[in-house]
């Protein structure tokens, strides 16, 4: 598992990779109350703001940490985006992408370099 | 930076509990503690939240009497101010020439002065307006810098409040009085900012931190931060000044009219004689282009302030913007307030709101969005 900056994970599945954001994250922003996630097909570059995640006072752009298409989206989120102050390592992942390089994920944070970072 | 930011005498406090703290108004204040936001609101709906609002303004007029301060405070506001009974408190804005709002606030009949609580950010120039203004009438304005301010909001504040001092029960909604709590003398109203029954509690500084903390070993009441102070206020329809009326703000299309006698309106015994009369009292008469309305956006997606509005039929017609959203904890939904040129601020009108490109359906309605309870 890979972490950006940004607070979001990345972990490899097959030729994909699963975003979300990291518990650190999650709790900083509070209860969250709506999610966009981007559309499933759509291509995007890194550093695109590609979801909105909105608490009850205030909106937080997601940037996208790799260049590619977006695969699949977790529709769960749209109606209990609250799951992803329950579970935001697992079960409220926000998207998938098939990156247009993989390596491109190598840049970013292992868990020591990031658990370090939010220290 | 934030060695810069003054403290309220809770600093410590919230320090202590967790706070996650945030500049406002140039103090260090509480945004939130450890619950969150989400829950600080609905324990403040169902049970008794605590906020600290000390960084407030605490200001004491004096003259002679209080007919003389109340005459002198009737030439920068357009209430009644003589026919207010001791111990009663009453809601009021400073107007300017141009008819915008300087700044709003509570303001009570104490017997021989009248006490006012401003907002924060507005508080050195209200000090100011007041010097300048009263001082050449024979009124002194004493800025209370030796008091911290705390709001005691819910339908458990008076079960709270009462196993400290058993006659609080007596008071209704606007009633003051000198109450003590935990040995401190306390002046309290029977008010607050969230729509729900409450007390505002004025306490010497160094009796704060005390106070606080004897109410808070209470096990309904707990620790509600700013953060929740403006989700509260706004599905209680109430009015942040800064945001939803400023210095360029009419009183009437920010539908304040309420707040203004009978008698300083057209036709009555004190017509006028306040900033910005003439523009007021037409706007009166005849409307504003604007008016401040309550929207519910259709979807889930939160409008937040500065959105622009547009006409549903004719999509480039802009006709508003929104200057509070937020998405209601008790409705579960977002909601936000507003100004709407006039002919489309009828409850039920449909109307876009651009967000990120994109035109959201939004629904016109009226405010409050949660029901009052006061005591009356």
């Amino acid at each position: 598992m890979k972490f950006t900056e940004e607070h979001e994970w990345l972990k490899a599945e097959g030729d994909l990779v699963v975003v979300g954001i990291t518990e650190h994250a999650s709790s900083q922003l509070g209860d969250i109350v709506f999610i966009e996630l981007p559309d499933e097909g759509a291509t995007v570059s890194k550093d695109d703001e590609i979801v909105v995640i909105e608490s009850v006072k205030a909106a937080s752009d997601i940037l996208s940490p790799l260049d590619g298409e977006i695969v699949e989206i977790n529709e769960m989120l749209v109606d209990e985006p609250s799951k992803v102050n329950d579970d935001p390592m697992g079960d409220a992942w926000f998207f998938k992408i098939k990156p247009d390089n993989s390596e491109q994920m190598n840049e970013y944070m292992d868990e020591a370099a990031y658990t370090k970072l939010i220290g | 930076m934030s060695d810069k930011l003054m403290h309220t005498p809770l600093n410590k406090l919230h320090q202590n509990n967790n706070a996650r703290m945030t500049a406002f108004a140039g103090y260090d204040m509480p945004l939130q503690y450890v619950n969150g936001i989400m829950s600080e609101h609905l324990h403040t709906r169902s049970q008794a939240g605590l906020f600290d609002v000390s960084h407030m303004g605490q200001i004491v007029l004096r003259g002679n009497d209080f007919n003389q301060v109340a005459e002198a405070l009737e030439t920068l506001i357009p209430m009644e101010v003589k026919t207010l009974q001791v111990d009663r408190q009453r809601y009021g804005f400073f107007t300017n020439s141009t008819g915008g709002i300087l700044d709003d606030f509570m303001f009570s009949n104490r017997g021989d002065h009248i006490y006012m609580v401003v907002n924060a950010s507005r508080k050195e120039d209200d000090i100011k307006h007041l010097r300048e203004h009263l001082e050449p009438l024979g009124v002194s304005v004493k800025n209370l810098e030796n008091r911290a301010l705390i709001a005691l909001q819910g339908p458990a504040s008076e079960k709270v409040l009462s196993e400290h001092y058993p006659k609080i029960s007596d008071m209704q909604f606007m009633d003051v009085s000198t109450i003590p709590i935990a040995g401190a003398e306390c002046w309290v109203s029977r008010s607050g900012y969230t729509g729900e029954d409450g007390f505002e509690i004025s306490i010497p500084n160094k009796a704060a931190e005390n106070v606080a903390n004897t109410l808070l070993k209470h096990e309904l009441v707990e620790l509600v931060g700013l953060g929740a102070r403006d989700s509260l206020r706004l599905e209680a329809g109430l009015c942040l000044y800064g945001q939803d009326i400023d210095i360029k703000t009419s009183p009437i299309a920010a539908g304040l009219k309420w707040a203004m006698q009978k008698s300083r309106l057209i036709g009555g015994q004190q017509e006028g004689n306040f900033p910005g009369a003439n523009k007021i009292l037409s706007e009166i008469e005849n409307g504003t282009e604007y008016k401040l309305v309550g929207l519910i956006p259709i979807g889930k997606a939160p409008i937040r302030s500065n959105t622009q509005l547009f006409c549903k039929s004719l999509v480039s017609q802009k006709v508003g913007w929104v200057t509070s959203g937020i998405f209601s904890p008790v409705k579960k939904c977002p909601i936000a307030m507003g100004y709407l040129k006039s002919e489309f601020s009828t409850t039920g009108t449909m109307i876009h709101a651009e967000v990120r490109g994109k035109m959201l359906e939004v629904e016109v309605t009226s405010v409050p969005f949660v029901k009052k309870s006061f005591k009356k």
